[in-house]
């Protein structure tokens, strides 16, 4: 099946996987660094990918957590997460997936409007973080929160499961979106 | 010095605007910082290049100095021309020589005054690797016209060469001077965004798709440095297309007027990379890919 699912394996012994998926890969690399430089007592591991579905001739492990990285300077960037949505099957909407947007720093460059995506996080029930990924302080800052966020979705934090965190970040939102 | 040489340089000088004139003295590096300094360039624009005329003649300025300033007017001017591209092929199986410019300015020179006993070669090197030609042409019995010369442009380190008047005649022996000195930097290293990934705790799940971009990427635009462009611009004239029946465009009689127009500072470059950078599919649409193929960078779209 080309859908993910976040329980079909086995978790390997204290590694976290996460999974980025976004058109600009230089991007997602220099993400991935900025993770990897993080002190982690798990293992962590950090899958790049284009698009969904992946392709199935990978031996992958179990992902705990998809970030899909929107770019607002790029509709097509957008075109790409709805399309690669639909290959994530709905309980890893438990916790396990986040929005990230980039570019909201230039505003002139933006062409996708900003509520777009706040509409798109809350119809998937998911947290949506905003982060100029280009600038390497709030890449590290950003970097960190994922690490963070990756160790209490694949287990490791003693006390707080995924959807906890989940109803955590959605409590501190503003509004709701029938207010706006 | 000549009288013919005299008058050129004034007419040069003439017509480099005020506000540039010193820079392009002070890149000539003909008249000393001392003799420039002597004049007073607030005077009237007459006075001006009299004072400096009459100091090159003190020089003794040779029609070889006074055209290498023609050659950095026409630098400083480039875009004022319209250059021809030409796109130098590789027989299959030829051999890559490294390129000596020394060797090149040398022979380009002897052959052209072997073919035809009147005119004068100039080269200026720039430092993308380009070397700046300047040919006047004379015949056999008139001596070299010093106001109608032609610009050869050529990147050493890749096929192109950029020209600047209709050769006509002359183009088959320029030809044949590059065609002995063709040669291309021995395949440099890919560097077109696919950084070797250190970190095995890194997995790129696309990898299969990412070396289809780089391999199409690099077929449609070779591994050597494009050329140097700044705009690309499409005129469409096409009539409406749409699926949807009965819209009010699709009826409409004229066709629709577009204008696109792309400008970058290096516009190649910046198209090469869209596909390994994620932000466009490859390959990319050919209306992009076949300006270095077509050399040109005005088009026209009209329905068939």
């Amino acid at each position: 099946m080309s859908v993910l699912r976040p329980l079909d394996k086995l978790p390997s012994l204290n590694t976290a996987t996460i999974l980025l998926v976004g058109i600009e890969d230089a991007l997602l690399q220099q993400l991935a660094d900025s993770m990897l430089k993080e002190d982690c007592a798990s293992e962590l591991k950090v899958h790049l990918a284009k698009s969904l579905p992946l392709p199935s001739s990978v031996n992958r492990p179990r992902i705990d957590l998809i970030v899909f990285v929107i770019n607002l300077h790029s509709k097509y960037s957008l075109q790409n997460t709805e399309e690669s949505l639909r290959h994530v099957d709905a309980s890893f909407f438990l916790g396990k997936v986040c929005f990230l947007a980039t570019g909201a720093g230039r505003e002139s460059h933006c062409s996708i409007h900003r509520h777009t995506v706040v509409k798109l996080a809350h119809t998937y029930q998911s947290p949506l973080l905003y982060c100029d990924l280009e600038v390497e302080a709030f890449r590290a800052t950003m970097a960190q929160r994922l690490v963070r966020m990756l160790q209490v979705c694949a287990g490791h934090v003693p006390g707080v499961s995924a959807l906890n965190l989940l109803s955590l970040l959605r409590s501190s939102e503003g509004p709701s979106l029938e207010d706006m | 010095m000549d009288e013919t040489v005299a008058e050129f340089i004034k007419r040069t000088i003439l017509k480099i605007p005020m506000n540039e004139l010193i820079t392009i003295l002070k890149a000539w590096d003909f008249l000393s910082e001392n003799q420039l300094q002597t004049i007073n360039f607030r005077q009237r624009k007459e006075s001006v290049v009299q004072h400096l005329v009459w100091l090159c003649e003190e020089k003794q300025a040779s029609v070889n100095d006074a055209a290498l300033l023609d050659i950095i007017y026409t630098q400083f001017h480039q875009h004022q021309k319209i250059w021809d591209v030409f796109q130098m092929s590789k027989e299959p199986g030829e051999d890559v020589d490294l390129f000596d410019m020394k060797q090149f300015k040398n022979s380009f020179k002897k052959i052209l005054q072997r073919a035809l006993k009147n005119v004068t070669v100039s080269f200026r090197e720039t430092e993308e690797n380009a070397v700046w030609i300047r040919i006047a042409w004379g015949t056999q019995y008139t001596k070299p016209n010093q106001y109608k010369p032609t610009y050869v442009v050529y990147y050493s380190q890749t096929p192109y060469a950029f020209t600047s008047s209709r050769l006509r005649r002359n183009a088959p022996l320029l030809g044949q001077i590059f065609e002995s000195h063709n040669s291309t930097t021995p395949l440099q290293e890919r560097n077109l965004g696919l950084d070797v990934n250190m970190d095995s705790r890194i997995i790129h799940e696309n990898i299969v798709e990412k070396e289809r971009v780089q391999q199409i990427t690099q077929e449609t635009f070779g591994d050597y440095p494009q050329p140097q462009l700044e705009f690309a611009q499409y005129k469409l004239e096409t009539k409406f297309k749409s699926d949807l029946n009965g819209s009010i465009l699709a009826e409409r009689e004229e066709p629709l007027r577009c204008l696109i127009k792309f400008s970058s500072p290096h516009l190649l470059e910046a198209l090469k990379s869209l596909a390994p950078a994620g932000i466009a599919d490859a390959p990319l649409s050919p209306l992009l890919t076949c300006i270095p193929n077509k050399r040109m960078n005005y088009f026209k779209i009209r329905d068939k």
